[in-house]
């Protein structure tokens, strides 16, 4: 009896500094609203999982989304595919203002399953397709101005120089980070301060490939693993003012920061599975990062993290869901104005305007 | 070949003059019958095939498309308040068309939409909104009045990008948020969101009027509270859930926390169920007629019956056939008007507009 009297006072003991410590890492919430439907669609215009969304330095949003399609050709050795992503301008009031590839040609040729559109600090937007494996940057008129990667020319074809989920031209099997200027799967596309471009070549390649400001291939670093400076699904990238580089290594549920080279600095691992992440301009930097919820469950985790670029957690505010002021699987952020956050998302096909209160 | 006797009555009826342009026909009820039927045929036969005849006619040339405009296969129909009609279609790409109340082409729902792959069925809600159910991109997707997405259940599989991938297989118990090739949706006073995941799993699924996930039933099988081909589902005004499995020809009924009731198997093949509105509610399930005319099911299937919510039969009417007023492999059904029935078909590129008369219990004859 008096023995059980104290082990159980002991446990009591012990749960409470657990709990006082939980209490401590906890981050506050951060009260925010939300604008709705913000974005205005003509009645035959609609977005599906909007995979991408970019503000102008003139307050314009650029919205990437999939759409219906893909449509495919079946020839009798190829199958080509085309359409299936479709990328809008809107102002800052949410009137559509254009679609690029609306005109007789049609599309752009790497518009096939959107996954992320950015616009760099000449508001040149850069367009990244992960079934054309292609990362695309147009001037702010629309116009093409590099071509990143090569989207393969048939469906599911073999020793493609741009890979299709067998072994692309630079040889190696999915995740062992082949090295070179050919993508397969990319998720993301960031710049530091001198143009450079840092890609994360994700879903079968998983490593980071740099290249310089004229296109040329510069390095590459990672392949699958969980080591320091190895990836699972590193889904989004983002780069601060000093130029080191920010990359969410979703599956393996944490954001690791590298020098400008690519040699590893520090690892965060306490804001969940990140699965998008922005990094706002100015001289007080924030990242932030969503812990988006998976496929299998809507109502899982979903909160977006606001820290400081050493890792340190600010707040954190949302969680998953299907309402406003709810996520369904956030897989962009936009953060030019660290207080007005825009986030697209996945699971609910559509954009939403945040204003952070706190 | 067997020769059918519908020796449609064409004879045009203006109702009044002020209905002069609308052309009833009467459709005459006889079929096959019963003597030169095989004794296949006659197993084949639902239970309650003698069940009273309902006397209907079909409004003639009901859906007006603008030329050039194609409906193709008639998936899923369903009607607003408004009387606005919703029928969604395999056309070249599936798609969904609003018509107004006199059948005439409105305007297109969901124009390339990332969720029209393969459609399955389309339903309104009591508020108007309008679902559609898809089963190639395993997602049921809510639209406001207006023709915007608001919600969307399940999710289309990201693209395969080494190519063609096979389906995956039935699990059990099915994820919660997963479906695979969903067939329809239903809805509780409540705003509780039903859903027949039953091509390839067997459940009916509850969610809350968020999307958030209650609870599930049902496995593959004939016994109770199980489906072998869960195609159609229909909720009453108390909130019971009534799930039509169609290869094994069971209606099975379950309450709204989808506990098992009961079974009805006496009404055939529940291709597509609706529950009519008001006081006193009936249940309308179509025995359709399969997609192959030279079968012994051909024969002693086409017709709809008109149900008590407790399983008594009413009623049946129809014949299977492609003239306008027979039924061609009928998949949806609409019964939001009481005794008028709406059918979007299979084999026969249309919807269709019936106009039922009234049974013995409402007074008729």
């Amino acid at each position: 009896m008096r023995y059980s009297r104290l082990a159980s006072t002991g446990l009591a003991a012990t749960l409470l500094f657990a709990g006082s410590l939980l209490a401590q890492q906890q981050p506050r919430e951060i009260a925010f609203e939300s604008a709705g439907d913000f974005l205005k669609l003509p009645a035959d215009i609609h977005f599906g999982e909007v995979a991408g969304v970019a503000t102008t330095s003139t307050g314009n949003l650029w919205v990437y989304t999939r759409s219906g399609g893909p449509n495919a050709t079946i020839g009798a050795s190829r199958t080509y595919i085309n359409g299936g992503a479709r990328l809008f301008e809107f102002d800052r009031s949410g009137k559509l203002l254009r679609e690029i590839g609306s005109g007789p040609t049609g599309r752009p040729y790497s518009f096939l399953f959107a996954q992320g559109v950015r616009v760099d600090p000449q508001n040149n937007f850069w367009v990244v397709d992960r079934a054309s494996r292609m990362v695309v940057k147009f001037d702010p008129s629309g116009r093409v101005l590099m071509t990143l990667g090569r989207r393969p020319e048939a469906i599911g074809e073999v020793g493609s120089s741009a890979g299709s989920g067998v072994f692309g031209r630079g040889g190696g099997p999915p995740g062992s980070g082949v090295p070179g200027d050919n993508f397969n799967q990319p998720t993301d596309v960031a710049w530091d301060a001198a143009g450079n471009i840092f890609v994360a070549d994700a879903y079968t390649n998983a490593r980071v490939a740099k290249f310089d400001k004229t296109g040329r291939f510069a390095k590459s670093w990672g392949q699958t693993g969980a080591e320091p400076g190895q990836f699972n699904t590193p889904h989004s990238i983002a780069v601060d003012g000093q130029g080191n580089v920010y990359v969410a290594d979703m599956g393996n549920k944490r954001i690791q920061v590298f020098d400008n080279n690519g040699t590893f600095k520090t690892q965060f691992t306490n804001v969940g599975a990140p699965r998008a992440i922005c990094i706002s301009p100015g001289p007080q930097q924030f990242l932030y990062s969503s812990n988006s919820n998976p496929t299998e469950d809507p109502f899982l985790n979903g909160e977006i993290y606001k820290m400081q670029l050493d890792g340190t957690v600010v707040g954190k505010f949302g969680r998953a869901g299907k309402q406003f002021k709810e996520f369904g699987m956030v897989n962009a952020i936009d953060c030019r104005d660290p207080n007005t956050l825009y986030v697209a998302e996945l699971m609910n096909w559509r954009v939403q305007k945040l204003t952070l209160r706190n | 070949m067997k020769t059918r006797r519908f020796s449609l009555v064409t004879a045009a009826l203006a109702l009044s003059s002020a209905a002069a342009t609308t052309l009833f026909a009467q459709i005459p009820l006889e079929r096959t019958p019963p003597d030169k039927l095989t004794p296949q045929q006659l197993a084949l036969r639902p239970k309650a095939i003698d069940a009273p005849d309902i006397k209907y006619e079909v409004v003639r040339d009901f859906m007006k498309l603008p030329p050039n405009v194609y409906l193709g296969e008639g998936i899923g129909i369903a009607r607003n308040s408004k009387g606005h009609i919703f029928v969604n279609s395999c056309a070249q790409q599936t798609k969904t068309f609003e018509f107004d109340e006199k059948g005439n082409y409105v305007r297109e729902i969901g124009k390339e939409l990332y969720g029209h792959v393969f459609c399955h069925g389309v339903r309104v809600d009591a508020q108007d909104n309008i679902w559609v159910i898809d089963e190639g991109s395993n997602s049921i997707i809510k639209f406001n009045p207006e023709g915007r997405v608001t919600m969307v259940l399940g999710r289309r599989d990201e693209w395969p990008m080494g190519g063609m991938v096979a389906p995956l297989a039935a699990l059990d118990p099915a994820p919660p948020y997963i479906f695979n090739r969903p067939t329809d949706v239903g809805f509780d006073a409540a705003g509780n969101i039903f859903v027949a995941d039953g091509y390839v799993n067997s459940r009916i699924a509850k969610y809350d009027k968020y999307g958030k996930f209650i609870k599930q039933v049902g496995t593959r099988g004939s016994g109770p509270g199980q489906f072998t081909l869960l195609h159609a589902i229909a909720v009453d005004a108390k909130g019971d859930v009534y799930g039509g499995s169609r290869s094994d020809r069971r209606i099975v009924v379950f309450d709204n926390d989808l506990n098992y009731k009961t079974v009805y198997d006496h009404v055939g093949a529940p291709w597509s169920l609706c529950i009519s509105p008001g006081p006193h509610q009936y249940l309308y399930t179509a025995n359709s007629n399969p997609d192959n005319q030279n079968t012994p099911l051909h024969e002693v299937s086409g017709q709809v019956f008109k149900m008590e919510l407790d399983g008594k039969v009413v009623g049946k009417f129809g014949v299977p056939g492609k003239e306008q007023g027979q039924f061609s492999t009928v998949h949806g059904l609409d019964c939001s008007v009481p005794n008028e029935v709406l059918t979007s078909e299979l084999t026969q590129w249309r919807m269709q507009k019936f106009i039922l008369h009234p049974t013995a219990e409402q007074g008729g004859k």
